[in-house]
């Protein structure tokens, strides 16, 4: 499980002068500390720190990957013996075409999948060919899976705390 | 899309330097100028070949409740059901899947009662059951995508 790291109000006003993006000038965290009233060592001391905890993820840009021509976005959802989830979710979560990997609830009995792995491809057949990549990984323990396309992004706002 | 565009989105998935000048480190990797970067980011993100620049806050370390979640929606009523989903605010994405599970949405929330609250609000206002599956183990996330 994740845990949580302690974040005080200056932290709190950097994460919502920074959540929608860093500003595009030359100094970006000198900005920054000057919406927040603080000095620019001091947000990047901080945010250094955040990156450390893992509050931060990463900086940098996240590409729409539609525009990039990933447009067949699968998200592949896998039915695995309980305690074996954590062994394949390591393997799994390494394949590069992997973005994100996951143990999630079942919900019995009409969903009966555990273990969710998205994969982008160009075209359907380029994600039924690295999905049968992730059934070799899987192997026996493989009780079931389906790839479940996109067809719409009905919203994408990102994350977002109240001020 | 040229090649610095392309090195840029490659060079900045990797990540973006906390410094006192930090346009300035990534164009000397890239062998251009500090406002030739700058230029290109805006224009990137302008054209929606970016959807971000900046940090990605992990919403549970921050204390955060994030869960994705799941409803069966007949064809006939997605839309009026897509309406009532995306005017929340707590919904972060929503996608439509070939499934009979057709809608998918992220919830994300400060804590897990106002998790809870919103969860109930979808169920009563679209009469439909929402499977919420939170993760329990996390293995990956940040795929690096070539451009």
């Amino acid at each position: 499980m994740t845990t949580e790291a302690s974040l005080d109000e200056i932290d709190r006003r950097i994460v919502l002068a920074t959540q929608s993006g860093l500003p595009l000038e030359p100094q970006p965290y000198h900005a920054v500390a000057r919406q927040v009233g603080i000095a620019a060592e001091e947000v990047m001391v901080r945010m250094r720190r955040m990156l450390e905890s893992g509050v931060i993820r990463r900086i940098g840009v996240v590409p729409n990957h539609y525009a990039l021509g990933y447009k067949a976005n699968g998200m592949t959802v896998w039915d695995v013996p309980d305690d074996r989830v954590d062994e394949l979710g390591e393997k799994v979560g390494a394949l590069n075409f992997v973005s994100h990997c996951y143990c999630r609830p079942r919900h019995l009995p009409d969903w009966p999948y555990n273990f969710f792995a998205m994969v982008h491809g160009h075209d359907r057949g380029e994600v039924e060919q690295l999905v049968r990549r992730i059934a070799g990984l899987i192997g026996d323990a493989d009780r079931g899976h389906e790839i479940l396309y996109s067809t719409r992004i009905l919203k994408k706002t990102g994350l977002r705390i109240g001020g | 899309m040229d090649e610095l565009d392309r090195a840029i989105i490659n060079e900045l998935q990797g990540g973006f330097p906390v410094c006192d000048q930090p346009f300035a480190e990534v164009a000397a990797r890239l062998h251009t100028t500090e406002q030739e970067i700058i230029s290109r980011i805006g224009l990137l993100l302008k054209r929606g070949i970016l959807s971000r620049f900046g940090p990605m806050y992990h919403a549970e370390r921050m204390g955060g409740s994030l869960s994705l979640a799941a409803m069966k929606i007949p064809n006939s009523d997605f839309e009026r059901v897509t309406e009532i989903v995306n005017a929340m605010p707590e919904v972060a994405h929503n996608y439509a899947r070939e499934h009979a599970l057709s809608m998918w949405f992220v919830l994300a929330t400060e804590t897990p009662r106002e998790h809870a609250a919103a969860l109930e609000r979808i169920e009563l206002k679209t009469g439909y059951p929402v499977y919420d599956m939170p993760k329990t183990k996390e293995y990956f996330i940040g795929l690096r995508f070539a451009a």
